[in-house]
């Protein structure tokens, strides 16, 4: 136990802690949106992040950037990160809308039991990790340089870096924009109708199907975004990390009570700060097993997460 | 090095079937002039994805026996090139393809590690003996094998030798040890604070295999460490991750590695910028360093320049040949005399002990570097 390393570098480790959890949180939403509304655990979502991790990085290397490249002035910065962001999204909401024509459409309309639901996503997730692995030839794929480090400025000796202030604020962004999309608009309202019962919202006219599609592309989009942020800040990407950074998400998302919005960015940022705590204070071998530790521990005293569950009622 | 669990899960069943056809098949049996039937093998990838090393392994083996046959024109040798595709599942039935040979005295090889598991066991009990110029997992000279014998030193030896050139070398006083929990990993990490003693000033395990990517904590550490060296105990998948989360923060210290670490992937993963200047060790010499003729023979026979493990394949073969030289032409005697032999070869001076392995002062271990996005040798470590 080191905890003259935990306070010496707490600022630094919450900071990082922080950006890792948002990108948790985002992906996150993807399991919570399909659950509160589908009662499924989406178990391939982790594919549609890895799409769009992948799309970014080939994005860039069709405007001639590799991992070698470095670029300068704000402006074109900027300009790479916002193009890339748009493929990364349109390709994760392209990717969660082919999982849900081709491996969950053709289930429900034959009443399929869950257990099938289950097979199917894992079995979904497989083949599209299957596919990159072939496809990168099972290498990791390397970002350019495009955020730099630098300390933006420090608070109270700690350097707050542009990357993780971009992280923090381009997740917290999204969330809010996904979260105003849900309580504000029509298509939000037709989401939560269907979750809280999808019966009487087809009676009410709404279309369910439709209204379904809306909630993949919507934790779509959010994964690619998460995808495009996890390139900035891990720097490479191989076709399997999908599957471990979905476990974690999902973990978010049960710790902040799946179906619940809210519930999905307090369950990422509080693992993120947990991993990176439990890597000072016992040594990095102990990250996972203080992140599942956590949640086996909260499970046990409030079953239905920190803020508990549900998409429709109470305050989504 | 490492076989990869996806990798093998993915592949075995289609593997299964390829290999099922193609074992079907054997060579004929020619007797061509002056040949007194006698083969020697070579048991590595010659086709698939980890071929490029087997080619050069095999190159080397043929020039062995092609310099064996001019100067020995009435008792020619034959080379069985026995192609594994670097495939643990194809390697017991391409093994027991060679034991079956009766005509086919000794091996060179299984190359890889992983493919010397499946197949070995088999050799040891039919007696066959096999020289492996490239298998450096440790653990392969503890199984009891009785005809097991490698002629380049194990993983591990590369630790002391990372731990002198860190101390010697780079003369690095603050020195931070990561390692991915792997017996390769942490084997060598661990050796490697052995002869570093009190100049390391932190260590950390990460986890290896693709199940970490943020390594935020760690950097921490390092940071606030003021190392100026780092030492990584692990593959090329999370060594490149590091490195560039490291360089990220700002971490300019070089980071030693072993040869785990030694592919593309890790300079692409990393970026050229930050993998600059790494240090990556491997018990193995440049081939171009080898004694006498063997470069410019092995190029005018194959039209290529020896790669890494040419040289030692090459000694490998001739070990074998000189026993068969000698009359040692039954399995039994070639196998006795492959475990008394001493000699000289391109590579190294050979001599074997107990368990097969080089001995230990007969063990080269060189350092390379990572320059302008290669990998170039820097220079051999002097040991002990």
């Amino acid at each position: 136990m080191d905890f003259t390393g935990l306070f010496s570098h707490f600022g630094e480790l919450t900071t990082t802690g922080l950006a890792q959890g948002a990108i948790y949180a985002l992906v996150a939403l993807g399991y919570t949106l399909v659950y509160g509304v589908l009662r499924l655990i989406n178990f391939a979502h982790s594919e549609v992040f890895i799409s769009g991790a992948f799309a970014a990085i080939w994005t860039w290397s069709m405007l001639g950037l590799n991992q070698d490249s470095k670029v300068s002035g704000f402006g074109s910065i900027l300009l790479y990160l916002l193009i890339a962001m748009v493929v990364a999204a349109l390709a994760s909401a392209l990717a969660a809308t082919v999982i849900e024509r081709v491996a969950y459409r053709p289930l429900r309309r034959r009443n399929a039991p869950p257990l099938a639901f289950l097979i199917t996503a894992i079995g979904a997730s497989i083949t599209i990790s299957e596919a990159f692995g072939i496809f990168t030839r099972r290498l990791p794929q390397g970002v350019p340089n495009l955020v730099s480090n630098e300390p933006l400025f420090h608070i109270a000796g700690t350097p707050i870096r542009v990357m993780e202030v971009l992280i923090i604020g381009a997740a917290l962004l999204m969330m809010v924009g996904l979260d105003t999309f849900i309580n504000r608009t029509r298509f939000g309202r037709g989401i939560r109708a269907v979750a809280q019962d999808p019966d009487t919202a087809a009676l009410m006219g709404v279309n369910r199907d439709r209204t379904i599609l809306l909630v993949f592309i919507a934790g779509g989009t959010m994964a690619g975004v998460a995808g495009l942020l996890y390139d900035i800040r891990i720097g490479a990407v191989t076709y399997s990390v999908g599957f471990l950074l979905g476990l974690k998400a999902f973990t978010a998302a049960v710790l902040g009570g799946i179906g619940n919005l809210r519930g999905a960015l307090l369950g990422g940022l509080l693992l993120g700060l947990v991993e990176n705590y439990a890597s000072e204070l016992f040594g990095s071998q102990w990250k996972d097993f203080a992140a599942f530790a956590v949640l086996v521990v909260l499970l046990m005293f409030r079953p239905t997460g920190l803020l508990g569950e549900s998409l429709g009622r109470a305050r989504a | 090095m490492r076989q990869k669990l996806a990798r093998v899960l993915g592949g075995a069943a289609l593997v299964a079937l390829v290999a099922g056809g193609a074992a079907c098949s054997s060579g004929g049996d020619d007797a061509a002039d002056g040949a007194c039937g006698y083969k020697i093998g070579f048991f590595g990838a010659l086709t698939g994805s980890s071929a490029a090393l087997g080619i050069n392994m095999n190159n080397g083996v043929k020039l062995a026996v092609d310099q064996y046959n001019k100067a020995n024109p009435d008792c020619k040798v034959e080379l069985v090139e026995l192609d594994s595709q670097g495939s643990p599942d194809q390697a017991p039935q391409l093994a027991q393809r060679a034991i079956d040979d009766e005509k086919l005295l000794g091996i060179v090889g299984p190359a890889y590690s992983g493919e010397s598991e499946a197949a070995n066991p088999l050799f040891s009990e039919a007696g066959l003996v096999h020289i492996t110029p490239s298998a450096t997992r440790p653990s392969l000279a503890d199984q009891g094998w009785k005809t097991f014998f490698r002629v380049i030193g194990n993983d591990l030896s590369q630790g002391p030798a990372a731990g002198t050139y860190i101390k010697n070398v780079l003369k690095a006083e603050k020195v931070y040890v990561i390692d991915d929990q792997s017996a390769y990993g942490a084997g060598l990490a661990d050796e490697v604070k052995k002869v570093l003693g009190p100049a390391v000033v932190g260590s950390d395990k990460v986890q290896g295999e693709g199940k970490q990517s943020d390594f935020s904590g760690v950097v921490t550490k390092v940071k606030a460490s003021g190392a100026t060296a780092i030492y990584f105990g692990g593959y090329y998948q999370e060594a490149g991750l590091i490195r560039k989360q490291l360089t990220n923060a700002g971490v300019k210290a070089p980071l030693i590695a072993g040869d785990g670490v030694n592919d593309p992937a890790y300079i692409t993963s990393a970026g050229q910028d930050a993998a600059e200047g790494t240090i990556l060790t491997c018990p193995c010499q440049p081939a171009t360093k080898a004694r006498g003729s063997f470069v410019s023979d092995y190029k005018a026979l194959n039209g290529v320049d020896p790669g890494t493990y040419s040289d030692s394949a090459y000694d490998a073969a001739n070990i074998l040949l000189a026993g068969i030289k000698a009359g040692k032409t039954t399995r039994a005697d070639l196998l006795e005399f492959v475990r008394g032999y001493t000699g000289e070869g391109v590579a190294a001076s050979y001599k074997f002990t107990d368990k097969g392995e080089l001995d230990p002062s007969q063990v080269k271990i060189w350092a390379y570097k990572v320059q302008g996005g290669q990998v170039v040798p820097d220079q051999e470590i002097p040991l002990g």
